[in-house]
């Protein structure tokens, strides 16, 4: 991955909007994004889950399984790495992740034309 | 070749055993099979008739239907008695006059009760016990009645004393011979259960000899003994043995025995060819046998021979174990010691009421038979050793001696029984086949019972299943892991425990003191309801709120799109006609679809998440609270109308069922669970497949537990009758949070249930008798989950900062764009992935 200062951010929320260890949903130039915060660290993942194509992951169970950080779909239960999008019941199977940041008291998500540059 | 034309007279129990053998035989085709049966219906179990007056209905007993008889290609012929057989023609004739050839006669007419030919025996309420309509018609006499005698103190009439005390009847049992069960028990067994079943109120008269029954002066008739003393009653119910139902064979020249019974080989034929018989009516070597497991392998027998195979009967074994009016009383084999030079061993306990004989062979090397009252746990061991004719270990008296300090007991394990041996002789399964499905993947006795059908007829083998799954368990080195999951190394039941004693009240702290890691999807839900079951705090609360499914989460049940649906409690399925349209209104406004559910009450479907808290506050305005249809909690008391309306009710049900609903509403549990109360036992509210049913008798509540509906459907077990509403709730209240306590995660109460040590007695043994020790705690401990209800969606509306969950977007105020509805009869429904595929193309090139 490219150093995150290359990316242009876009402001989504306020820090405070982001719980621990429970999601939240945010738009993202018509994207629905999945963000959470698990012992002090934010991730950003498709809020889309690949199986049934419904924007759900925002609002499933977050835990460990083998030392990674997953979210469960609340639909069929498959397991998703939230670090890289990868599914642990099928690895044919992934979701997009998206850089995130804390920046005074905001959170922040790269911008997708930012990625690609 | 044409089919063989195979005639069945009889449609009993063992009757449809033959039936359904030659349905399930490899060559079922090349038969056509009819059944004549006098009676109006098709074959029931008798075995379980006293289930009738504990609420179970004539369906309940069925054994086959109508249906599967066409299904198979069965013909049946209902009502209809066959009167003639024309043995030379190979044909019969039934009383109706019709005339029916065959290949193959199978005699399966069964036995009638004996009744002794006392003067006066013919009077109305002189009644016999053994098809439906006797019970119907003993229902009957038992409501104009007060006292009941039966004559006959064997089973089957201890069987019927039980029934009519039931019945609210005050019960005597009349005896010829001078003790009970004088066929099965020797003289110290038949003592023990004669003090036992007098202390429970039934009161025993052995060595009578009933002389004539004339009309009575304080009863409606008196009985006079031979002896000179008499007996005032006000029904008799003739108990005193069955005679084989014979008479047909007898008219039409097949050999007859010389005290009745239909002569057989050893393929069940009897003296003419191409007729057998099977069953009661049967007399092989001798002997009727009046059990229903060699009337079963005569049915095998029977088919076997006339398909074509070599099977022979070859005797049966007529060891019993069964309950009697609450008292546990096994007999084997040679029960009273009458092999030649046989010796015994007894242990008696007079303190416990325990009474246990071994009989032994001379030379000290096989067991004869063996009878136990009051304790029959060693039962299994024994009576394999017997039947197998295995070597006794060195000191026989440890067989019955009580163990101390896991010494003594039944010492033969199971692993001396070769694959062979029968553990359930109800449904005929081998220990061979018990390994084989732990060899499959079996683990529990759960996992048993539905892959062999073991333990699953009379209930008696289920410890000694038990016990050959364990030991095939530990041959194979499984090691059951009963870790709840990698982050907790112990089992639900030890979790509820450990956050009881250390009074833990969060995740976190759980987790720190006895987990490792963030946790998981299978744990978190766990612990969320094991702190909800103890501590009852409100779900929402933010160390709670990460643990839940998003259906507690969002206190609604997510369906296939995303969306949410919402279910108000209508509790006991009643609701006024303004709450009826407050319901509408809200439906109407928020354009969701809705659907009456099961548990009598209306889901709303299609909500999303943030209009969730807009529909709450409507429907809170307008009275409801939480249905708690997400939750593994109380979903529904089902329930019919009752007395208060129906014309046959007998208790007001309604009012039953909205009591239950409003104490146990919010009652967090290992699984969901549901509830009925029938006002009669016509049971409209279907309150036998129910983890809870309670059915209204005119003597009280009879509180069923353990069923379910469901992708494995069950039957509730009848656990207590006759209570009154009091008692009924306590009972309630134990056996709800002694589940709550010990279930496993997402273990409904049935398999719960199943895998208890002991079961359903057990389980009795704990609610009603308390032997745990444990019946306060538990309903101080329910006390507590009733006192601190809260309805958490009005909890939640009360609360800004819970409501900002329910947005959609943190940051924006947008609609959800994968949540696509279309139009079908009238309502929404969650487009189809083709329909969603459309409705893409459409807007894209709308935009282009």
């Amino acid at each position: 991955m490219s150093n995150t200062n290359d990316y242009s951010w876009a402001s989504v929320c306020e820090s405070a909007d982001v719980p621990s260890m429970v999601g939240v949903r945010a738009l993202l130039n018509g994207e629905q994004v999945a963000i959470f915060r698990i012992k002090g660290q934010l991730y950003a993942v498709s809020a889309i889950d690949p199986f049934t194509k419904m924007a759900v992951l925002a609002r499933g169970i977050v835990g460990d399984l083998k030392g990674k950080v997953v979210v469960a779909s609340p639909i069929y239960k498959q397991h998703f790495v939230l670090e890289d999008g990868s599914c642990l019941e099928d690895e044919t199977v992934s979701i997009k992740t998206y850089p995130i940041r804390e920046s005074n008291g905001k959170i922040e998500l790269a911008i997708a034309e930012a990625i690609a540059a | 070749m044409s089919k063989q034309k195979i005639v069945v007279v009889g449609n009993g129990m063992v009757g449809h055993k033959f039936i359904d053998n030659m349905i399930q035989h490899e060559a079922a085709d090349q038969y056509d099979v009819i059944t004549f049966s006098e009676e109006p219906r098709l074959a029931y179990d008798r075995v379980q008739l006293s289930s009738y007056f504990a609420g179970a209905t004539a369906d309940d007993l069925m054994l086959t239907s109508e249906g599967y008889y066409q299904e198979s290609g069965v013909s049946y012929v209902l009502n209809d008695k066959v009167v003639e057989i024309k043995s030379d023609e190979n044909k019969v004739v039934t009383a109706s006059g019709r005339e029916e050839a065959y290949d193959k006669l199978v005699l399966a007419t069964g036995s009638f009760p004996f009744v002794p030919p006392i003067p006066g025996k013919d009077q109305p309420h002189c009644l016999v016990y053994r098809t439906i309509e006797d019970l119907e018609d003993i229902t009957a006499s038992a409501k104009q009645s007060k006292v009941g005698v039966v004559v006959g103190g064997g089973l089957l009439g201890l069987e019927a004393a039980n029934a009519l005390q039931n019945l609210g009847l005050q019960v005597h049992v009349v005896e010829f011979a001078p003790r009970l069960m004088a066929v099965q028990l020797d003289e110290g067994g038949g003592d023990l259960l004669r003090k036992k079943i007098s202390s429970l109120g039934v009161q025993i008269h052995t060595e009578k000899n009933t002389k004539e029954i004339i009309d009575g002066e304080e009863c409606r008739y008196r009985m006079n003994f031979a002896d000179g003393s008499f007996l005032e009653t006000d029904m008799i119910l003739f108990s005193a043995g069955i005679r084989p139902q014979d008479e047909l064979a007898r008219q039409f020249n097949i050999e007859i025995g010389e005290r009745g019974g239909i002569v057989v080989n050893n393929f069940c034929e009897t003296s003419v060819k191409d007729i057998y018989a099977v069953g009661e009516c049967a007399l092989w070597n001798g002997r009727i046998f009046g059990l229903v497991a060699p009337g079963y392998t005569m049915a095998k027998v029977a088919a076997s021979h006339i398909s074509g195979g070599s099977e022979e009967f070859t005797g049966a074994d007529m060891s019993t174990k069964l309950k009697l009016l609450g008292v546990d009383v096994a007999s084997i084999g040679d029960a009273q010691g009458r092999t030649p030079g046989c010796l015994s061993y007894v242990y008696q306990d007079g303190v416990a009421d325990v009474y246990k004989r071994i009989i032994v062979s001379e030379d000290r090397t096989k067991l004869l038979g063996a009878v136990l009252v009051g304790d029959v746990e060693a039962y299994g061991t024994l009576q394999q050793m017997c039947v197998l004719g295995m070597d006794l270990p060195e000191s026989p008296e440890a067989l019955i001696l009580p163990s101390v300090d896991g010494g003594g007991g039944a010492v033969m394990g199971v692993d001396a029984l070769p694959d062979a041996a029968s553990i359930c002789s109800c449904h005929d399964v081998s220990k061979g086949q018990i390994c084989c499905a732990v060899q499959d993947g079996a683990m529990t006795i759960g996992d048993i019972k539905s892959a062999t059908k073991a333990g699953t007829g009379c209930g008696g083998c289920v410890a000694l299943a038990t016990q050959v799954m364990n030991s095939e368990l530990t041959k194979l080195g499984v090691e059951v892991n009963t870790d709840l999951c990698e982050h907790f190394a112990h089992t639900r039941q030890e979790l509820y425990h450990i956050v009881r004693v250390e009074k833990i009240k969060s995740f976190d702290d759980l987790i720190e003191k006895h987990g490792k890691g963030l946790g998981c999807d299978i744990c978190k839900p766990a612990a969320a309801s094991i702190l909800a079951s103890c501590w009852n705090d409100y779900v929402l609360k933010d160390e709670h709120a990460g643990l839940q499914d998003t259906n507690d989460h969002f206190m609604a049940n997510m369906q296939k799109n995303g969306t949410y649906s919402v279910v108000p409690r209508v509790a006991g399925g009643e609701i006024t006609p303004d709450k009826l349209i407050a319901l509408g209104q809200v439906a109407k406004t928020y354009n969701l679809y809705t659907k009456i559910t099961g548990g009598q009450r209306i889901d709303l479907f299609g909500a999303q998440q943030h209009e969730l808290p807009l529909i709450w506050k409507e429907l809170i305005d307008a009275g409801f609270e939480t249905g708690h249809a997400y939750g593994k909690s109380l979903r529904t008391v089902k329930s019919c109308v009752g007395s208060t309306w129906c014309r046959y009710g007998v208790l007001d049900s309604v009012g039953m069922a909205i009591r239950l609903e409003d104490r146990y509403k919010g009652l967090r549990a290992p699984h969901k669970i549901k509830f009925g109360v029938s006002g009669c036992t016509r049971e409209c509210a279907e309150a036998q497949s129910k983890d809870v049913g309670v059915i209204a008798t005119e003597h009280g509540w009879s509180l069923y537990l353990c069923g379910n509906g469901g992708m494995k459907p069950r039957h509730a077990d009848l656990f207590a009758t006759g209570l009154d509403d009091e008692t009924l709730i306590t009972y309630i209240d134990r056996f709800l949070m002694f589940y709550v306590r010990t279930g496993d995660r997402l273990q409904r109460t049935s398999v719960w249930m199943d895998n208890l040590d002991g079961g359903l007695d057990y389980l009795k043994q704990v609610v009603i008798d308390d032997k745990l020790n444990v019946c306060a705690e538990l309903e101080s401990e329910m006390a507590q989950v009733v006192g601190t209800y809260q309805c958490e969606w009005k909890t939640t509306i009360e609360d800004p900062e819970k409501l900002k969950r329910f947005r959609t977007f943190v940051n924006s105020d947008e609609k959800d764009n994968t949540v696509v509805f279309v139009e079908e009869r009238s309502q929404i429904r969650p487009a189809t992935d083709e329909e969603l595929v459309r409705f893409v193309e459409s807007t894209e090139s709308e935009m282009a």
